[in-house]
């Protein structure tokens, strides 16, 4: 990340190269520091994500580094030793997650994480959602977002239980928040509980949470190519809903190419059409987590 | 930025092995980030840097990353195949029917410590 601009995004367009001249750099300079007498002479290559060549560096990194330093350290000379650990950086959310998951399993109760951009309309989607369903199974939620109150509240209006998570800075909610906000939530047995993420189409993308399914919430005042711009999102979702369908007849949206566009990073992702305003969709929604639910119940 | 979580996750784990393993140091270490994760390497160097001053055994480490390549299988032309992102098709034949095989993860592979 350039940390005089902020941007985060190693692959630069060319058009582009002159704002960010200053600041990319960087990731060399201290890549290619070793003055600190290992005498390993490898080069480092930090991945600037220009297309090709990356396999090359991967495999050529991935037996370099080893045999550098096994040739360098010799016993006695040095304290220095190479621990092979191989552990997955999300390991511990994932542990997280996989009891948050037995823990949901145990109750049968269905687990959906609604992630979006901010404004698609999820909270309003789960305010319909919940009056629709008009008490047929018990529902909980769980509300994601940097600061306020405002969506639990939006929620707890409908008569359903509701926790806000206030993730302060952080960009996404994690399984160890949600583990939390189960701990505080009534949950019933044979019930649903909804987690709206934190409003970001990427980083909620890696975390699990326990969930069955994420649900990607595309409105459709946004673009098209979203699915194309945020593929991590929308190759982990399960589903996806495009929603304020009622405004298509005002807007250039091309709801094919959105299809396609999704189906191309997933090709199994389900998709649904809904407008949480004239309630078109809606039976189909309600019949998807109908079964959800009937299948956790059937697993418990 | 979810690279600040996963690179307090880094730490995590290497607090963890200087229990398991008695050391107190880390000097170096090496991830792997697959070209598919959902990681950018650049702000994954920038925050271990500002992550590490907080922790005895992880401060001064120096990071070093290996990318892994992305594969993928194509189920149209039944070939396992280079995978740059998840948004281009197969490079054999254009298609999407595409299963990553490898390149979505991103782990904590070796470390040096003293």
């Amino acid at each position: 990340m350039c940390t005089v601009c902020g941007c985060g995004d190693a692959t630069l367009e060319h058009s582009h190269d002159h704002p960010h001249d200053h600041g990319h750099d960087h990731p060399h300079d201290h890549g290619h520091g070793h003055g600190h007498g290992h005498g390993h002479d490898h080069t480092h290559c930090h991945d600037h994500g220009n297309g090709d060549g990356h396999s090359h560096h991967g495999h050529e990194h991935d037996i370099h580094y080893g045999t550098g330093l096994a040739g360098v350290h010799v016993p006695g000379l040095t304290q220095s030793r190479i621990i092979q650990i191989e552990q997955d950086i999300l390991g511990h959310n994932r542990s997280l997650a996989e009891t948050n998951r037995a823990r949901l399993a145990g109750k049968g109760i269905f687990a959906l994480n609604l992630v979006s951009s901010p404004g698609s309309g999820k909270t309003t989607l789960l305010c319909r959602t919940i009056e629709a369903l008009g008490g047929r199974f018990p529902v909980a939620v769980i509300e994601g977002d940097q600061q306020t109150s405002f969506d639990a509240d939006r929620i707890r209006a409908t008569g359903v239980p509701a926790v806000q998570v206030n993730t302060g800075k952080g960009c996404h909610l994690d399984a160890h928040m949600v583990a939390q906000a189960c701990d505080r939530l009534p949950l019933a047995d044979d019930s649903v509980l909804f987690i709206e993420n934190v409003g970001n189409l990427v980083c909620p993308a890696a975390f699990d949470l326990g969930e069955a399914y994420k649900v990607a919430i595309l409105s459709v005042t946004e673009g098209e190519d979203k699915p194309l711009k945020y593929p991590d999102m929308f190759a982990a979702a399960g589903m996806m809903i495009l929603t304020k369908v009622d405004l298509l007849p005002h807007l250039d949206f091309d709801v094919d190419a959105a299809i396609a566009y999704a189906r191309r990073v997933n090709p199994e992702i389900v998709v649904l059409q809904v407008s949480a305003r004239t309630g078109q969709g809606m039976d189909e929604w309600l019949a998807w987590i109908g079964e959800g639910r009937r299948r956790a119940m059937a697993e418990k | 930025m979810h690279e600040m979580s996963l690179t307090e996750g880094v730490v995590r784990i290497l607090e963890q092995q200087a229990a398991q393993h008695n050391f107190t140091k880390v000097k170096t270490v090496w991830l792997e980030i697959g070209e598919l994760s959902q990681v950018d390497p650049d702000s994954m160097a920038f925050c271990f840097d500002a992550v590490t001053r907080g922790s005895a055994v992880a401060a001064g480490a120096r990071l070093e990353i290996i990318r892994v390549p992305g594969e993928g299988f194509c189920l149209d032309c039944a070939k396992a195949v280079h995978l740059a992102s998840r948004v281009e098709g197969c490079p054999e034949c254009g298609g999407f029917g595409l299963r990553v095989t490898q390149g979505g993860d991103m782990r904590v592979k070796e470390l040096e410590v003293e």
